[in-house]
């Protein structure tokens, strides 16, 4: 595989049997603006997959297409070697693809362990069992490592990066078998975004999870993830293994495109189209 | 708290000595503060306590100003007062918490009465039948309204103040504006169960209230609709249908201002179409709910505060009419409650949140 800005597995690949998700020539329209032009991606069991992208490049927009939340325009995703029309969230969740969304999905109004179990909630007969749902996500939030010392205040009271460990625990225990983590690191402080890739790599070592995590901090990618993609304006223009990857050369090849779009306004001759260097 | 208290009156019935003042005055300063924070504690996290002080309250300063308050018969006037506006208020509660509100419900109440009237006494159809009947209208008229509001995003203000015009001229048309007697076939039992029994509406109210205290603050259905409410872009992440529990919603409280409307019609032994009084029930619905601490914003919101706000606008209005003074200044207070118990609820609400207490 090359760093050349096209897809990578256009081929029928011996591993993509092997993948635990697959997503081909999928295409995202929101009215006139086209979010996803033409997203390929594979993710291999116990693979950690990082994608990364400017900000507004589709990143957001590809996650919840994959987790059931977007109907995607055209393209096609296949879980586990299965092609499946993802009907609902909870339809993907059924597949095994649970999400941490950037925007968290967190009620402000309800309890900690409500929030851990929302949409899951565990019940007897009508009624909600809240005795075991309080003492799972106390234990969940003690095995991960965060602090939180009322599972019961409501989430409206916890800082940014609790509520973001909260989000995190809500998917990384619901037994997923593919997690998409769409910027958990962002609120965190060093301690806490030393748990959180922790976390991922002790995922990682089981095997049986794959992780796609969406980042802006380079080095964090480098470090957790076994590949990494690059979203620029709706399709990957990247895909290598980040043994093969710098870190200079991710920001430079980030950067270089920033630069290329530049070009042509600072030479005040705007409908060039640029060769590039 | 007991020891507190008997120590504060204690203290408080002589004046101690100048020599021994200051260390016990200020240990019972302390207690008397300390006694405060904890009713105030209470009051910041029983949310309903505020309104039931309130209630309470009211009672015993329309007791002593007259003494027929709290007699049987009053007190069976104010609790079928209380019934119909509470019931219709739990329908209201979980639509304001779930983000909507529902101004045709009041209309549904008059409607539902003539629906069955309609069934038994123009098409022959027997009394249990024609009331399930009932019902299910009212029930798809609930589905009506939640499915303008959610699949073709109106303003649930605005598609609801649709349906009320709509339901009115329904109800004026086919009634031609005048009452109907009750149908012969449910005289007797069925009029007695569904509300002309002394209790009969107050039973069915506080039925009610435990059922839907219980769905939303201890079922999936609740915790949805509060979700729903709370952080709609959320709950749909997390896989809610937000949709279908906005829906359902509609439809639980079009039932229930049916309900409202029959037990009101078994109970005057008319069906008028002047049940409901127009805007009055919802309008008096909405009050108790906002005066029983449920926020217009959604994602909060009590039942039993519900039940409360409706006791409450039930005693002033009988409470007034004892004293006399006359309906017209009721509306004033009726306004001044409002308005003071939205703000205690913004106020106690950031309290809340900050963890004040
Ligand atoms: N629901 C929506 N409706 C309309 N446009 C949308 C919607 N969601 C995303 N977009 C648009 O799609 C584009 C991609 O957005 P997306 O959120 O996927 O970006 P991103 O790569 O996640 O950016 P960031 O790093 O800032 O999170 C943006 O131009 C955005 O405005
Ligand atoms: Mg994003």
């Amino acid at each position: 595989m090359t760093a050349q800005p096209t897809t990578s597995d256009t081929a029928p690949d011996p591993s993509a049997q092997g993948a635990a998700l697959r997503v081909e020539n999928v295409v995202k329209r929101f009215g006139a603006l086209t979010a996803l032009r033409d997203v390929s991606l594979r993710l291999d069991k116990g693979e950690v997959l990082g994608l990364i992208g400017d900000n507004g490049a589709g990143k957001s927009t590809l996650i919840k297409v994959i987790c059931g939340y977007h109907r995607p325009d055209a393209g096609r995703i296949h879980v586990d070697g299965q092609e499946v029309v993802l009907r609902s969230v909870d339809h993907a969740r059924s597949l095994g693809i649970d999400t941490v969304y950037q925007g968290l999905a967190l009620i402000n109004e309800l309890s900690v362990f409500h929030n851990m179990f929302l949409n899951r909630e565990l019940r007897f007969g009508p009624l909600l069992n809240n005795r075991a749902m309080r003492r799972l996500a106390r234990e969940h939030l003690a095995d991960m490592g965060v602090d939180i010392p009322d599972v019961g205040a409501e989430v409206a009271k916890l800082s940014g990066g609790q509520r973001q460990a909260v989000a995190v625990a809500r998917a990384v225990y619901s037994d997923a078998k593919v997690l998409l983590l769409d910027e958990p690191l962002a609120a965190m402080g060093a301690k806490e975004g030393a748990l959180i890739l922790d976390l991922i790599r002790d995922l990682k070592a089981r095997g049986d999870v794959s992780v796609i995590i969406i980042a802006h901090n380079y080095a964090q990618v480098l470090d957790v993830c076994d590949r990494v993609n690059l979203l620029q304006h709706g399709t990957i223009t990247f895909d290598r293994r980040t043994a093969d990857v710098t870190l200079e050369e991710l920001t430079e090849l980030v950067v270089a495109e920033y630069r290329n779009r530049r070009k042509p306004s600072l030479r005040t001759r705007s409908d060039d189209p640029d060769p590039g260097p | 708290m007991h020891e507190t208290v008997r120590e504060g009156a204690a203290g408080g019935a002589g004046v101690p000595p100048a020599g021994q003042e200051a260390a016990p005055s200020a240990v019972r300063g302390r207690r008397i503060l300390s006694m405060l924070g904890r009713v105030g504690t209470v009051l910041v996290r029983w949310r309903e306590a505020s309104v039931l002080i309130v209630a309470l309250g009211m009672a015993v300063y329309f007791r002593a100003s007259n003494d027929v308050f709290l007699t049987p018969d009053n007190l069976r006037n104010i609790a079928q007062a209380t019934a119909p506006a509470a019931i219709v208020a739990i329908g209201i509660v979980l639509l304001l918490v779930s983000g909507e509100i529902d101004l045709s419900v009041g209309v549904v109440a008059a409607l539902a009465p003539f629906l069955m009237h309609y069934a038994v006494d123009l098409y022959g159809v027997p009394v249990v039948p024609a009331l399930l009947l009932a019902f299910g209208i009212s029930a798809g008229i609930g589905f009506c309204n939640g499915f303008i509001v959610t699949k073709l995003k109106v303003p649930s203000l605005v598609a609801t103040l649709g349906s009320y015009y709509f339901l009115l001229g329904v109800l004026l048309t086919t009634s031609h504006a005048y009452p109907a007697q009750i149908p012969e076939q449910a005289r007797g039992r069925i009029q007695t169960i569904f509300g002309a029994g002394d209790w009969a509406s107050l039973t069915w109210c506080l039925t009610i209230v435990v059922i839907f205290h219980i769905v939303l603050t201890r079922t999936r259905w609740g915790l949805h609709t509060i979700s729903v409410g709370g952080n709609p872009i959320g709950a749909t992440e997390a896989g809610i249908r937000t949709d279908r529990i906005k829906i359902g919603n509609f439809m639980i409280a079009s039932v229930l201002g049916a309900l409202a409307g029959l037990l009101e019609a078994f109970r005057i032994n008319s069906i008028d179409p002047n049940i409901g009084g127009g805007t009055a029930l919802v309008f008096t619905a909405i009050s108790a709910a906002v005066i029983g601490g449920t926020a217009l914003a959604g994602g909060s919101g009590t039942v039993i505060g519900a039940l409360l706000g409706a006791l409450i606008l039930a005693e002033l209005q009988n409470g007034f009419n004892l004293i006399g003074i006359s309906a017209n200044p009721f509306q004033l207070i009726l306004g001044g409650a409002i308005l003071l118990s939205m703000i205690a609820n913004q106020y106690l609400s950031r309290l809340r949140r900050t963890g004040g207490a």
